[in-house]
């Protein structure tokens, strides 16, 4: 069998190989490539449908929220009844405060934590039990934090208050925080730890001038996204804070937040209250975005 | 020159000179500090467990295991169960579940499986995104006045001609099952998205190279290689996004309709056990506090053990593609 001189016995078998090779280009409507054409397109209309809800729901927070903005709906105090004009200032200041708690208690808390989690004790068994709790806790419900919070301050104290309701929403920041920030000191390069130690700094040296700085941004953007998710609860305020139809003077009384207008006014049968109701959604969701994007820009500058 | 260095470093204070006792100690406590942050975790766990158990207990010990079976509300007759509310919460999440995961599925293999590029993926991942940013109330209230106003029609034309089939049994009188657990999907599908997404990530490219090499077609890849090779991550996602839709409360207690009743209609009013601790908490008396702690002990426990499953699951796909973590 020389391959310079085929003999014909030779170019027959090469012939049936070549026969044995299937086709290999696909045809446009073969059912295997039709059935790939369909799925795409199904696949295309799901995500087109998905993105709906987010349009819908911005759409009529403008048209029904922002006719009813103006400073009087930005300052005054909830109309009751009949009473017409009227706004929520004090839900603001509410909201605001009760963020602000949480946020005194679960962010120095939780980024302590993290940094035990992800540098002090990394493989101990408190950091991996902790590790796992703070997981589990991202899927506590929220109201859930807000009975425990009416359980431990409410009935300890008495009375409802901006406390029992920041307290709520410190339970629910204190595992966003944690992870988030665990996450982002897990990246810092073990070269840097490595350097700093040798330099013959302690783990707490090392801790506060190069993995801090280092995963700040992280950090900051895992904060954030805990502010503003807290911002947007309403469930755990429900009988922690309660409402409140004036504006805060101390932390220790029943205080009002967006949230808790928003629902409260929903289910009334008058006009002035819903088409409020639409304008303090319109404030609270503007907030949750912009902290929500600003966090994204500052995950961003990190990479 | 080389000497100077050598002076400067090596003085006390200098760059590499050993950590003071002063910078030994502050280094002891602030680890004892962190170690304390970190049991602080275990600790109010356990704390909220407690708390919601202790308040819980004198409920427990009057009603017992019929609060669980039991089917009537009433504070003026001291009668309390539960199973509507549990019914209502499994029923409106598996609905949820259905929409949301489908739909959660569905974009997570849109945007990981290249069908658009990399610069418009990740503006839909960031629409997909915010849509976890919406406050729950937010959506309750735009759940009342366009979701409901939107099916009402469909409800009642559904009734009309399809009324034997049980689904279809009522009308949606107003708020109800459907408009609450299409809400609910809305909710639920950024996380099912984003954990399935991180399921598919995880695949090597390689599996799909070797796919396509043997002539398979997008979807043959997708359904046959990728999907099942992600399937552990994907239950993950669905079991979390379960576990979420079982929790969610304000847009539920303002899209149910709050009735106690068992009713496999889809535009039935139902209840959940997180809408009936919402609706009922404020104007409880004493007795009623106890019933409902009883009541989100049991939500807590149907939500602790779905969740911890997740997590399970989770960990496990990432053991699998990584290694022993």
């Amino acid at each position: 069998m020389s391959i310079i001189n085929p003999t014909a016995a030779d170019s027959v078998s090469l012939e049936v190989a070549v026969r044995a090779i299937p086709k290999l280009e696909r045809q446009t409507f073969e059912s295997r490539a039709m059935k790939s054409g369909l799925l795409t397109t199904l696949t295309w209309a799901a995500a087109l449908v998905a993105a709906i809800p987010l349009f819908s729901v911005l759409y009529m927070l403008v048209v029904e929220g922002a006719a009813r903005i103006d400073f009087e709906a930005l300052t005054a105090l909830p109309p009751a009844g009949f009473e017409q004009g009227g706004g929520f200032g004090n839900a603001i200041v509410g909201t605001l405060l009760m963020v602000g708690i949480g946020a005194l208690i679960a962010v120095p808390l939780g980024i302590i934590a993290a940094i035990y989690l992800s540098i002090l004790g990394a493989q101990t068994r408190v950091a991996k039990v902790s590790r796992f709790l703070a997981k589990v806790l991202t899927g506590l419900p929220s109201i859930l934090a807000g009975v425990f919070a009416y359980a431990a301050v409410v009935v300890w104290m008495g009375t409802y208050s901006a406390i029992a309701g920041g307290i709520a929403l410190g339970v629910l920041m204190l595992p966003t925080v944690i992870l988030t920030a665990e996450e982002s000191m897990k990246e810092v390069p073990q070269r840097m730890k490595d350097a700093a130690f040798g330099m013959g700094c302690t783990r707490s040296q090392v801790v506060w001038s190069v993995v801090l700085p280092t995963g700040l941004p992280g950090i900051l953007t895992g904060v954030m996204l805990a502010v503003a998710g807290a911002a947007g609860e309403s469930a755990p305020l429900l009988f922690t804070a309660l409402f409140s139809n004036y504006y805060v003077s101390e932390v220790a009384e029943p205080t009002a937040s967006l949230s808790i207008l928003i629902y409260n006014f929903s289910a009334m049968p008058f006009d002035n209250q819903i088409s409020l109701a639409w304008a303090a959604s319109l404030v609270l969701v503007f907030m949750v975005l912009v902290i929500n994007i600003l966090a994204r820009l500052l995950g961003r500058s990190k990479v | 020159m080389a000497r100077h260095q050598f002076n400067v470093s090596s003085s006390v204070g200098g760059v590499c000179a050993p950590p003071s006792s002063r910078q030994l100690t502050s280094d002891l406590l602030f680890r004892g500090l962190a170690w304390c942050c970190a049991a602080f975790i275990i600790l109010l766990t356990g704390y909220i467990l407690y708390k919601i158990g202790v308040q819980a207990v004198p409920a427990m010990q009057q009603h017992g295991l019929g609060f669980i079976f039991g089917t009537t509300w009433d504070v003026s007759r001291d009668t309390f169960g539960v199973l509507p509310e549990i019914w209502g919460t499994l029923y409106s999440s598996l609905l949820a579940l259905l929409i949301g995961g489908t739909f959660g599925v569905a974009i997570a293999i849109f945007l990981t499986q290249e069908f658009i590029g990399p610069r418009l993926a990740s503006v839909f991942r960031t629409i997909v995104e915010m849509l976890a940013a919406i406050p729950s109330v937010v959506f309750g209230l735009w759940g009342i006045y366009v979701v409901i106003p939107m099916l009402r029609p469909m409800s009642e034309f559904l009734n009309e001609y399809l009324g034997w089939f049980p689904l279809f049994s009522t009308d949606l009188a107003g708020p109800g099952l459907a408009p609450a657990a299409l809400v609910l999907a809305i909710m639920i599908l950024p996380t099912v998205a984003a954990i399935s997404v991180d399921a598919m990530r995880r695949i090597p490219y390689k599996v799909k190279e070797a796919a396509y090499g043997m002539g398979t077609t997008r979807w043959e890849a997708i359904l046959k290689v990728m999907l099942p090779t992600a399937s552990s991550g994907i239950l993950a996602a669905l079991v979390l996004g379960f576990g979420r839709a079982l929790g969610e409360t304000m847009a539920l207690a303002m899209l149910i309709g709050n009735s106690n009743q068992i009713n496999i209609s889809l535009f039935a009013p139902a209840n959940t056990l997180a809408s009936l601790l919402a609706s009922s908490f404020p104007e409880a008396g004493v007795v009623e506090v106890q019933a409902l702690m009883y009541a989100a002990l049991v939500l807590l426990a149907i939500t602790f053990l779905v969740n911890v499953g997740g997590l399970a699951i989770q960990q496990y796909t990432v053991r699998k593609f990584e290694g022993k973590r």
